[in-house]
């Protein structure tokens, strides 16, 4: 595999007594989209503060494209959304970006500017100051700002927590166009279904331990096959897709006919509330 | 620093000035100047009228009119050192500590531009816009008492200078208390420094008037670790350096009393201790997560 975008080895830190992290590790490839996952209280910020150098870990340590964390090339590389952010109310949409392109030395101009509200559906709020804006239209405008300068990584921690279903789909769909642009996504959400409707990836962390990851079909395995049979329903647990003739098979030679088959998967709802054994912050 | 770095920091100049210049609080502020002007304009012109018939008659041993030019002068010289401190504590208000509480810093320090850069534009922001506020009130009270009762100060420019230099100072002293305090303490702490200052400077004053030495020792001793108090009295010092014969006598002991004239030595600490001040509240920022 080529060098990950960001990669997250034996990570650790502590505030005070307090154990935010306790040896995390975490790779994101070029246009892969990694949702991490997990309580209130897990670890999810400080790791995506400690890749981005606002926060400096204990043990261990990140890399952007190979170089550390916090270093001003792996600044360069990256755009970041902070899970609680403001902007100067007294600024237009548009003088942000402009701020942040002067900032991140993004030769981009007016056409990046206007492609990015677009991107996040505020084009018609260019000249809006933002403090007149909605909590969910400042978080939109938060993802555009942080694409400034065409990032290789983007860190985006709870992205969607202040936005309508109309503002999640945005977004998701921003998120499945960056994809196919290459770029690394790290997304920190508690929304399970929106990590299971983009992600290619997922770890579960808890108590700053990662305690799951894989793919989200991968983690989210065949619970049970259900047939719908004469004599009522039977579920058959722990059986999959290739279990299903077999079971059939049995039951109609048993006698029994068959209406309706299903193979059903335990959602990634249930691995998560199944790793994090229902702790919540 | 690189092409980019300077760049990126003058963009960080540009928002604090920007961001100074278009907070609601701003207007207030220059309404308020507008008063204060006012009514030294109104001031002004009473005391040098009332001054004249006062004088009338008497023999010319003391000058009143150039006395009345000083003390007027001076206080407001005093009003505007207070106006700018007010004004460069109001730009660097949460500048690093409040605003990572906000989250306004973040977006900004992640940034390839980086902390110690962010913190200097800050200041630099902060400074240039309250030094230049400190100008135009001199300038303007300077030209009001020339033109009200004919008076104009001995050096026109020094004082101008000892003056913006000493807001810069508290500009400074203000960040570094923005990097450990939340913002409710950090006006506190900083408007208390501002008056700890001036104690300083009576206490060396009443320490000469009662030649009790160590009294004006201390006073020094203070003045100077805090230098923006020390640029303040060599600023009113400037004011009537060339004030000769009794008049300039009587105004040693009044409101310019122990006024020590600006010496190099004053200068180029004010320079170092910015410099240490900055460089400190750089590398506290530095430390600190965020
Ligand atoms: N600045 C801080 N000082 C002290 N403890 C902190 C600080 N930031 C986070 N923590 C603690 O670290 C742990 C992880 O927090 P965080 O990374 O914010 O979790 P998450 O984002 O997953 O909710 C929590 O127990 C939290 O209380
Ligand atoms: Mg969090």
């Amino acid at each position: 595999m080529a060098e990950p975008v960001l990669a997250v080895r034996e990570l650790h830190k502590r505030y005070g007594s307090q154990e935010a992290l306790a040896g995390v590790d975490l790779e994101v490839g070029a246009g892969q989209l990694v949702g991490l996952l997990g309580p209130n209280g897990a670890g999810k910020s400080t790791l995506t503060k400690i890749a981005c150098g606002l926060v400096r870990p204990s043990g261990g340590g990140v890399e952007v494209l190979g170089r550390p964390a916090g270093s001003p090339e792996a600044r360069a590389a990256l755009g970041y959304l902070a899970e609680l952010f403001r902007f100067p109310g007294w600024c237009t949409a548009e003088e942000l970006l402009r701020f942040h392109q002067r900032l991140s030395g993004s030769a981009g101009g007016e056409a990046e500017r206007r492609e990015l509200l677009a991107l996040v559906d505020l084009s018609e709020a260019a000249e809006k100051r933002i403090e007149a804006m909605s909590k969910g239209m400042q978080q939109r405008l938060g993802v555009a700002q942080a694409l400034v300068g065409s990032p290789r990584l983007l860190l985006l921690d709870e992205p969607t927590s202040a936005l309508d279903p109309v503002g999640r789909r945005i977004v998701r769909e921003l998120l499945e166009e960056l994809r196919r642009r290459g770029v690394a996504v790290l997304l920190n959400s508690h929304l399970l279904s929106e990590v299971e409707l983009v992600c290619d990836h997922v770890a579960i962390i808890a108590g700053g331990r990662l305690v799951k990851a894989g793919t989200p079909e991968g983690l989210a395995g065949p619970a049970a096959v259900e047939v719908e049979t004469g004599s009522g329903v039977k579920t058959f647990e722990g059986a999959g897709r290739e279990d299903a003739p077999q079971i059939v098979a049995e039951l109609v030679a048993g006698g029994e006919s068959v209406y309706r088959v299903e193979v059903r998967h335990s959602s990634l709802e249930d691995v998560y509330l199944d790793a994090v054994g229902g702790q919540t912050g | 620093m690189s092409g980019g770095q300077l760049r990126a920091a003058a963009t960080v100049v540009g928002l604090s000035i920007q961001e100074g210049v278009r907070k609601r609080v701003f207007l207030a502020v220059l309404l308020l100047t507008a008063a204060f002007l006012a009514l030294y304009a109104l001031g002004a012109h009473f005391a040098f009228r009332d001054v004249e018939g006062f004088a009338a008659g008497e023999t010319k041993i003391l000058d009143a009119h150039a006395f009345t030019g000083a003390v007027i002068f001076g206080l407001a010289m005093f009003a505007t050192l207070f106006l700018g401190a007010v004004l460069a504590v109001f730009l660097t208000l949460g500048v690093v500590r409040g605003d990572a509480e906000s989250g306004l810093l973040q977006p900004i320090v992640v940034r390839p531009i980086g902390r110690t850069t962010m913190l200097v534009g800050r200041f630099a922001g902060a400074a240039l816009l309250s030094a230049a506020y400190v100008l135009i009130v001199y300038f303007t009270a300077c030209a009001i008492t020339s033109v009200t009762g004919d008076w104009t100060p001995d050096h026109l420019l020094t004082p101008a200078l000892g003056l913006a230099l000493a807001v810069a100072i508290i500009a400074a002293l203000s960040l570094l208390a923005s990097t450990i305090l939340s913002v409710t303490a950090q006006g506190i702490v900083v408007f208390m420094v501002f008056g700890a200052g001036l104690t300083a400077g009576l206490l060396a004053q009443i320490g000469q008037a009662i030649n009790s030495d160590s009294l004006h020792t201390i006073g020094r001793v203070a003045s100077w670790t805090l230098p923006f108090e020390g640029l303040y009295t060599a600023s009113l010092h400037a004011l009537i350096s060339g004030t000769s014969g009794l008049t300039g006598v009587v105004l040693e002991l009044g409101p310019f009393g122990a006024s020590e004239p600006a010496s190099a030595g004053l200068i180029a600490w004010a320079f170092a201790y910015l410099v240490a001040v900055i460089s400190l509240a750089a590398f506290v920022f530095s430390r600190r997560d965020l």
